[in-house]
């Protein structure tokens, strides 16, 4: 199943590789000067943030679908009816199939040479403030210590970007990550003596399953990061749920570790809205890095079954790809 | 009140205590009449703050949900999407809550504790699940919203009083006798993760 998952993901990129937006540098005539470019830059993520609110990327809706099929518990089989008719009403109405639209996370994978570099972190902030009225978003950020909320969804490092540079490229890769409270509270980092092993993050992620998880919206993507502290762990477990569904870790062992564990919480049947059924779990992507001899860092962060990412490319001109949605145009 | 209407039993506003009998965790109701949203914030104040609801609610649902709400002329609102939240946040006040005001049915998303169990068996009330990430299906059943109370705490704690028509599909978790859906769910789910565990470990042993 997962082989042809990934089948299925691969003919979707070749889709958006073909369906790559071509936006011409001369517009009306003219270069774009970089007002221009940040004005057109800044309304694309805008829409996009907008879009991603309302429908779910391929990969989701496909192993959704799987999912619902393959169940045989009534009362998670009429949970699933009713997502699937609440995201066919978000798509005709226009609205967040989700009321909780989060605090907006960029994962941007910026090349050096990218001309709005400098740009971008502000931009993204103004993409923010656009998308909430027109979208709109749900008012999510909340300045902490003073306890009030702005009621733009941007305030003290809020949205959250996340920078990877990227040495000698013109592109920009971004990727747009919406998640509720709900899914975030599971969140949960700590490092392990050796002598746990990898027994002991087996049994550190499966606790989090059955306490926290199951009020997360389940089917979940389960992000886990194994590293050395809590913060490179946390960071890699966030990375890892941005990862398609049914994409494997290169390490076979990790990889190996992945199927163990999406077998493992599917087995405790959490279910749609851990209420019992079939399955718990869309897919467990594990990230990893080399770590201290004397410690496991371990992490897991979860994706509700609106699991509502996007993913977008820029080259230097503003052609745009989308890997994550097939046939939408900005 | 409550009847069965195309097979699905509807709960009117207001909901009296008989009204819940024969309810029973794992049945599906659905909600007539006067809903209110209320979270966090609005349960502290009531709880610890000791400040009394703008809203009554008595006989009626509140629904641990902060919506996405757009503004209208005059002083009206349009509920665009609304779902429930984590209701375990509330189990902290929930036994007070139902207490004072007299709500008889709590809709939100999970499971909630030994307080609100206590609460639904003595002070006869429901805790129900509707499906969450499922907003715009709820904002549907939302005919109108009647007013909006402590808009200092922003769009998703402020008070939405809220006229609703056949809201459900609503799961119950805790019925009036105090069984807890999600509890004896756990039991299960703890039993089948220990069994997963046995079967991982001797194939993780990576460190020789």
């Amino acid at each position: 199943m997962q082989t042809t998952n990934q089948e299925h993901e691969n003919q979707k990129a070749a889709g958006a590789r073909k369906a790559k937006h071509e936006q011409s540098k001369i517009e009306g005539g003219h270069m774009m000067n970089r007002e221009e470019q940040v004005e057109k830059l800044t309304t694309y993520i805008a829409h996009f943030t907008d879009y991603i609110g309302k429908h779910l990327p391929d990969d989701v809706r496909a192993k959704i679908s799987e999912l619902a099929e393959a169940e045989t518990n009534p009362l998670a089989k009429s949970i699933y009816e009713t997502m699937n008719l609440n995201q066919r009403l978000a798509s005709e109405l226009n609205r967040p199939s989700c009321q909780d639209t989060g605090v907006i996370q960029f994962w941007v994978k910026c090349g050096t040479k990218f001309p709005l570099i400098d740009d971008l972190e502000a931009l993204l902030k103004e993409a923010v403030v656009r998308a909430t009225v027109d979208a709109p978003l749900r008012h999510n950020s909340v300045e902490t210590f003073d306890e009030y909320n702005t009621g733009k969804n941007v305030g003290k490092g809020t949205p959250t970007v996340f920078w990877d540079i990227v040495p000698n490229s013109d592109q920009c890769e971004i990727y747009v990550y919406m998640a509720g409270g709900g899914c975030t509270l599971p969140g949960k980092a700590m490092v392990l003596m050796p002598g746990a092993g990898y027994e002991g993050v087996a049994k550190f992620v499966l606790d989090v399953m059955t306490s926290y998880g199951l009020n997360a919206c389940p089917p979940l993507l389960v992000g886990v990061g194994v590293a050395t502290s809590v913060e490179t762990a946390a960071l890699l477990s966030k990375k890892a749920l941005m990862r398609p569904i049914g994409s494997h870790n290169e390490n076979e062992r990790a990889a190996k570790m992945e199927a163990l564990l999406e077998k493992g919480i599917n087995d405790i049947g959490l279910g749609p809205q851990g209420m019992g059924g079939k399955a718990s779990v869309m897919g467990v992507n594990i990230e990893n890095t080399a770590r201290h001899p004397s410690a496991i860092g371990v992490a897991v962060n979860v994706g509700c079954w609106s699991h509502r990412r996007g993913h977008i490319i820029f080259d230097k001109d503003l052609n745009y790809t989308i890997t994550t949605h097939s046939e939408v145009s900005l | 009140m409550v009847e069965v209407k195309n097979g699905k039993k509807i709960l009117t506003t207001p909901i009296s205590a008989e009204d819940l009998e024969g309810i029973h965790v794992g049945d599906i109701v659905y909600l007539n009449g006067s809903m209110t949203t209320c979270r966090d914030v609005a349960h502290r104040r009531l709880v610890e703050e000791h400040r009394e609801l703008p809203v009554d609610v008595k006989d009626a649902a509140i629904f641990h949900a902060g919506p996405i709400i757009r503004p209208l002329p005059n002083d009206q609102f349009e509920m665009v999407s609304i779902g429930p939240t984590t209701s375990m946040r509330m189990e902290k006040f929930e036994k007070e809550f139902v207490e004072q005001t007299g709500v008889r049915v709590i809709i939100g998303k999970g499971g909630m504790g030994p307080n609100t169990e206590y609460a639904c068996k003595n002070f006869k009330a429901i805790h129900c699940v509707f499906p969450a990430g499922c907003a715009v299906v709820a904002a549907t059943h939302v005919e109108r919203i009647v007013e909006a109370q402590w808009r200092d705490l922003g769009m998703p704690e402020t008070l939405w009083h809220c006229d609703v028509k056949e809201l459900g599909p609503l799961i119950v978790s805790i019925d009036p006798d105090g069984r807890n859906l999600f509890e004896e769910n756990k039991v299960t789910f703890n039993e089948r993760k220990d069994k997963a565990l046995e079967e991982i470990y001797p194939q993780v042993s990576f460190i020789k």
